[in-house]
């Protein structure tokens, strides 16, 4: 049935690229998971099959849960993505604000230097960076990634929060500040509910790679002690043998708090409070 | 109380110079219209006496106390704004008493303020909905009723009748008009249009381009404009300008309002053409290609037949011709 805005040709055509697309995307995600329930064999053997009962095999489980201490690393993981989260969302929309809601000299300059860093990747001061986390003996810690990964992730959440900060009507604020309100109380009462789908934006695309990150966590912090999931995946890949089964399982396990998080933001993605508050 | 002062007002945003000297005094229990073409200074204004904007130089004085530096909260004003600028995370109760609280007023004397306003507004069936459950008409009055609760020296309204559609804006000018007369408070307004204006105040502040050109009751601007662009502001449709020279005249502009030209098929001072005609029922609005004068407007009362092409000879009231100078203002 073809109506004004729906003809059928057209809607067949855009779901055939849009499935096509996700098949694509989710490809490997699937081979991993897939392979991550199979005997080594079978893995070999037949890598797109999916576990059959004769090839279906915990044993990258169970080593994984037995040798390392994963629990140790997820947490850590968990620590350093949350922590580092907060603070970029908090310091970012602090910064957006003052930004975009007062004028002071310097202020356009101020947006662009901040902005900056999203140009300038931070890894090219790595040899800085770990020069400083010794001097201040904050090597090994879990406050060493958290701080590399706040200033890794404070330009773009600058520049994204600004921009969205812009577009929280003036009226709202003045109305706020005529009944006494603070400057702190309209940030975050009235100011920062507005921006929430932004805010998770923002939490989005600073969470994925820190999660993912191999680099800070692997010259910063490599210690038992302060392992993350991604290097602690690294003890299975040997020079000589790799413990595929032990990787794979690493690997599914560590999509999983990422994902949910990633639920979490994405609900705030699409709801938003702003309705009501002006036309 | 609720008297207000200000004293050769002046602001800057950088170079630019929005507001050039403003002094103005506004009584005890006077509505006072500021009114303007946008980009006039206007809200500029109104946000310098509430506090959101920090003049360049001048005194802001309400009730006798210079108040250019306190901050908004503590200079006994309420402001309404055109967006109604509700806390959307509040219920209709909670946004009106939200000033109160933070000032420390305890609660029952809170909930009795609550109640007159909303029960003068009839807001009473609201008050534990949000924003987003209400209409446009609804918010304003909350936003009105926010205001009123506070039981300031001033309120400050800018354009708050904009958002509305052309009715609900006929019915919330008059609940703000019946609001003055019971509250007998004083009022400033901020609007761009001319019938608000001339509707609800006792006193008209025209400006233009960051300064006032005349200040005035409504009548008065209308009946003794004191220069070209007052008279072209008041009044709708607009004054009809003239060059003097074309007519013969030793002013610069000859001015006539469109509802003081009378028509006739015959004769008259004017011969032209009717280019369009607008017939709104109440009266009709004839556009005129004159020989002498140019494209005039003619406002006539009732209804008046006439199609474009036609041949009409427009006379204006001698009594009620307006001639003004080369600097804009008007010959006596």
């Amino acid at each position: 049935m073809s109506t004004a805005t729906h003809s059928l040709p057209r809607t067949i055509g855009a779901h055939a690229v849009l499935l096509t697309y996700t098949v694509i995307a989710l490809f490997p995600v699937i081979i991993v998971i897939v392979n991550s329930f199979k005997s080594r064999a079978a893995i070999f053997g037949a890598p797109l099959a999916p576990p059959t009962p004769k090839t279906f095999d915990l044993i990258g489980y169970t080593t994984v849960i037995g040798q390392g201490d994963f629990i140790h690393y997820f947490q850590n993981s968990l620590v350093v993505t949350v922590a580092s989260l907060f603070f970029v969302l908090l310091f970012g929309a602090m910064a957006a604000f003052a930004l975009s809601e007062y004028r002071f000299r310097g202020n356009s300059l101020m947006g662009l230097y901040l902005a900056l860093g999203i140009m300038i990747p931070i890894r090219l001061g790595t040899v800085a960076i770990l020069q400083l986390m010794v001097a201040s003996g904050l090597v090994n810690t879990l406050t060493a990634l958290i701080l590399v990964y706040t200033a890794q992730g404070l330009p773009l959440a600058v520049f994204i929060l600004s921009e969205f900060m812009k577009q929280v009507s003036d009226d709202l604020k003045n109305a706020g500040r005529i009944d006494g309100l603070s400057e702190y109380t309209i940030f975050f009462r009235l100011v920062l509910p507005l921006v929430r789908p932004s805010m998770a934006t923002v939490a989005v695309f600073t969470m994925i790679p820190i999660w993912n990150d191999l680099w800070f966590p692997l010259i910063l912090a490599p210690s038992e002690e302060t392992k993350t999931v991604t290097l602690g995946a690294q003890l299975f890949l040997g020079q000589f043998v790799t413990n595929w089964n032990a990787i794979l399982a690493a690997l599914s396990l560590a999509i999983m708090p990422v994902l949910i998080l990633y639920v979490i933001f994405s609900r705030q993605l699409i709801r938003g409070i702003t309705s009501g508050a002006v036309k | 109380m609720g008297s207000l002062n200000i004293e050769n007002v002046k602001k800057a945003f950088g170079p630019v110079e929005v507001l050039k000297g403003i002094n103005l005094e506004v009584t005890d229990g006077e509505f006072v219209v500021f009114v303007g073409p946008s980009g006039c200074g206007k809200s500029t204004l109104l946000r310098v006496i509430a506090g959101l904007e920090d003049s360049t130089s001048g005194r802001v004085v309400i009730d006798g106390a210079d108040v250019s530096a306190t901050p908004p909260a503590k200079r006994g004003i309420a402001m309404v704004f055109q967006t109604y600028a509700l806390y959307p995370h509040l219920t209709v109760k909670n946004n009106m008493g939200l000033g109160l609280k933070q000032a420390g007023t305890p609660a029952a004397e809170i909930d009795r303020r609550i109640g007159i306003a909303s029960s003068m507004l009839s807001l009473e069936p609201y008050l534990q909905r949000r924003p987003a459950e209400l209409s446009g008409g609804q918010r304003q009055r909350v936003a009105i009723g926010r205001a009123v609760v506070r039981e300031p020296k001033l309120f400050l309204f800018d354009e708050p009748l904009s958002n509305l559609d052309a009715a609900l804006r006929v019915n919330t000018r008059l609940e703000i008009a019946q609001l003055h007369r019971r509250l007998k408070a004083t009022m400033i307004y901020v609007t761009h249009d001319q019938v608000e204006a001339m509707t609800l105040a006792d006193k008209i502040v025209v400006l233009n381009a960051g300064k006032i050109e005349q200040i005035g009751g409504p009548m008065e601007l209308y009946n003794s404009p004191a220069n070209e662009f007052v008279a072209g502001f008041i009044g709708s449709p607009k004054m009809n300008f003239i060059d003097g020279a074309r007519l013969g005249e030793t002013a610069k502009t000859i001015g006539v309002r469109p509802e003081h030209l009378t028509v006739d098929p015959k004769s008259g001072a004017w011969k032209g053409t009717v280019v369009h005609a607008e017939h709104l029922g109440a009266d009709t609005n004839l556009y005129l290609d004159c020989e002498k004068a140019g494209l005039i407007t003619v406002r006539i009362f009732g209804v008046y037949n006439a199609e474009p092409g036609a041949t009409l000879y427009a006379t204006p009231d001698p009594a009620k011709t307006y001639r003004f100078g080369t600097d804009g203002k008007v010959l006596k």
